[in-house]
């Protein structure tokens, strides 16, 4: 029964995909690269494909989950892809990536070893590091008395319908983890109970205005809400439209995350996907990139001429604050963890907690 | 003559098997299966705890289905009554905002509805705010509006308007003069007429305008998501994090979506079959 569905499944994935497979002839060389949207500067698409004559096929998708459910059903055909951290932890569990050949991949080197060889990729077989940012919580100072430090703030009542929680199960009850001094990554479920029943009292509390994805720019750049829990790099986006922003990494310690370059298992190419990733990785695709996307890089060259690129640029030095909330110094981050994958007991424990919450 | 233009519907046979068919199996052969590919009830099992949301979903679609057909009837009804060129304005007024982008159109209903948004700060500009807090002794600095069930239907009705009214407009305007008159003659007032003749006339196109607005409005996700907050899910959202959040239960996704398509049929069955009764004794 399962073969009927994966056939079908197959079938319409074959026929979604027609005009993409169309141009992967012989003769021509492509790349199929699925990361997220607005996490590239578009200029390096074009300059890659005139370097190499490799034509770029660059789709994006929402979230990691959605991406998962893309690979999933079959329907993404793709060489490269861009997840976080705990999902490169799932992809290798299940054996859906596929080992690189860092020799065809030099600026390797360049990335910091800092970002080498963590929970997800403890060999450094799979991946080389895109991006990495911190979570946070983000204020707006003309509504906020005194400064805000601590993930008690998201459950505080005396913020009651100012406050913005994040749609996404795994965040907030992050949140709600960290307050109570528990490990994120926690499987015991008392501890994923506790947290979820925090987050069930705030909410009876009218403390969560709404809970929100990308509705977050809009809501914090108007001055429509006093808090919320975001990523640092939209945080600068967010500012550059609201100056009251600010952006703060809790002392209970928060979430920091790495977003890694990964081929396929069954990419279709592989040598070009390789090209692709050592091109992303260099120094002046990694500055580019800092510069558009607003997220910190994992290039410890690219990390030190950043404030010089900047003041180069835009004719003004970088503002040391902002620079820290993009590339957290180590006194914050030895304060944050990684996700890590979660087993399917617990994956199921988060979602009928966070349907619950919603019910 | 008949069968040789029939080979035209070929392609459009070919479309609906593979595009509407061949996923609704698929969607009823995942709901009845376990993560490992055997055989299960459990996806039902679990529906009860839903039971909650799914009520809460047909409330607001139920809602939000009334208001456009308390408000599309009388549009197409007097639409259909002006000349041509009124109707003609009339229509691209009626179709204008769905040039737009559906998520853009919802989208800026934020930005009306915030509480900081237009409509307060307009409120706010004209005292209106402040004369509420006189009269009441409230304290408050905007109207709530935002994130609340009362945005969601607005979301709907605003949407999915324009579906109500073509249906009843296309039916009204086309319906038969002579029987109007016919009604006259026999010496039927004008409310009569429309009670006795127009009404049950263009009943068929007040059902299909039903449908077609019940139907999207009860599995909508981004409305709810955009406009409601997100606090209080509905069937759309359920069914969305099952495919989308972290868990990927593709099974139990389609368990629920499976169960709502069920209930909506059936409702629709039953209506339909109420307005042939209807559109029956009328005529006879």
């Amino acid at each position: 029964m399962k073969k009927i569905a994966l056939v079908l499944a197959m079938l319409m994935a074959m026929t979604m995909l027609l005009p993409g497979c169309g141009s992967g002839g012989d003769d021509e060389r492509v790349v199929n690269v699925c990361s997220w949207g607005e996490y590239i500067d578009e200029s390096l698409i074009d300059e890659f494909e005139s370097e190499t004559g490799i034509t770029v096929n660059y789709q994006t998708v929402e979230s990691n989950e959605a991406l998962y459910s893309l690979l999933k059903t079959g329907a993404g055909d793709y060489d490269v892809i861009v997840p976080s951290d705990y999902m490169i932890g799932r992809l290798i569990a299940e054996d859906m990536l596929s080992e690189l050949d860092y020799s065809n991949i030099p600026n390797y080197e360049k990335i910091d070893e800092q970002y080498k060889g963590l929970s997800y990729d403890p060999e450094n077989k799979y991946t080389v590091p895109y991006t990495w940012g911190t979570l946070g919580i983000i204020y707006n100072s003309k509504m906020v008395k005194g400064d805000i430090t601590s993930w008690d703030a998201m459950f505080d009542p005396q913020y009651a319908g100012n406050v913005l929680m994040i749609r996404n199960s795994r965040d907030a009850l992050a949140a709600a983890l960290l307050d109570l001094g528990y490990n994120i990554n926690t499987t015991d479920e008392k501890e994923l109970t506790a947290a979820y029943e925090k987050l069930k009292t705030a909410k009876e509390a009218g403390v969560y205005q709404a809970f929100v994805m990308d509705e977050v720019f809009q809501k914090m750049e108007g001055g429509n809400a006093a808090i919320a829990m975001y990523y640092a790099g939209d945080y600068l986006t967010m500012l550059e439209n609201n100056p009251d922003l600010r952006y703060v990494v809790p002392k209970e310690g928060s979430n920091w995350f790495v977003d890694a370059m990964c081929v396929l298992k069954n990419a279709q190419h592989k040598t070009e996907a390789e090209e692709w990733i050592n091109f992303i990785a260099s120094t002046e695709s990694n500055l580019a990139n800092m510069d558009y996307v607003g997220y910190a890089s994992p290039n410890g060259e690219a990390l030190t001429q950043y404030p010089a690129y900047y003041e180069e640029n835009y004719g003004e030095a970088l503002d040391n604050a902002q620079f820290e909330v993009m590339a957290a110094p180590d006194s914050v981050l030895k304060n944050c963890t990684l996700y890590e994958n979660l087993p399917q007991d617990t994956l199921n424990l988060y979602n009928d907690l966070w349907t619950q919450l919603g019910i | 003559m008949k069968n040789k233009l029939s080979r035209l519907a070929v392609p459009y046979v070919v479309w609906m098997a593979l595009f509407v068919v061949a996923p609704i199996i698929m969607m009823v052969i995942y709901a009845f299966s376990a993560s490992n590919g055997g055989f299960t009830l459990n996806n039902f099992v679990k529906m009860g705890a839903y039971a909650e949301v799914f009520i809460r979903s047909f409330k607001l679609a139920l809602i939000a289905t009334a208001i456009c057909l308390l408000v599309g009837y009388p549009v197409s009804y007097f639409m259909s009554k002006e000349g041509p060129r009124f109707q003609r304005m009339a229509m691209v007024l009626i179709m204008l905002p769905m040039w737009m982008n559906f998520l853009l159109r919802t989208y800026s209903w934020m930005t009306i509805l915030e509480n900081n948004g237009l409509l307060n700060q307009l409120f706010q500009k004209i005292g209106l705010i402040a004369l509420y807090n006189r009269m009441t002794g409230a304290d408050l600095s905007y109207f709530p509006m935002m994130n609340t069930q009362g945005a969601v239907v607005l979301g709907m009705v605003y949407n999915y308007l324009p579906f109500m009214i073509l249906p009843i407009y296309s039916v009204i305007i086309k319906l038969d003069g002579s029987l109007i008159e016919a009604a006259r003659d026999l010496g039927a007032g004008s409310a009569t007429v429309f009670r006795r003749v127009i009404l049950p006339l263009s009943l068929p196109g007040v059902l299909s305008g039903i449908t077609m607005v019940f139907v999207p409005a009860v599995s909508t996700f981004a409305i709810s998501q955009m406009l409601g907050g997100g606090t209080e899910l509905l069937l759309g959202d359920l069914i969305e994090q099952q495919f989308m959040g972290g868990a990927y239960n593709p099974q139990l996704g389609a368990a629920i979506s499976l169960v709502m398509m069920v209930i909506v049929v059936v409702c629709m069955l039953v209506m339909n079959r109420f307005g042939e009764g209807e559109e029956q004794a009328v005529m006879l």
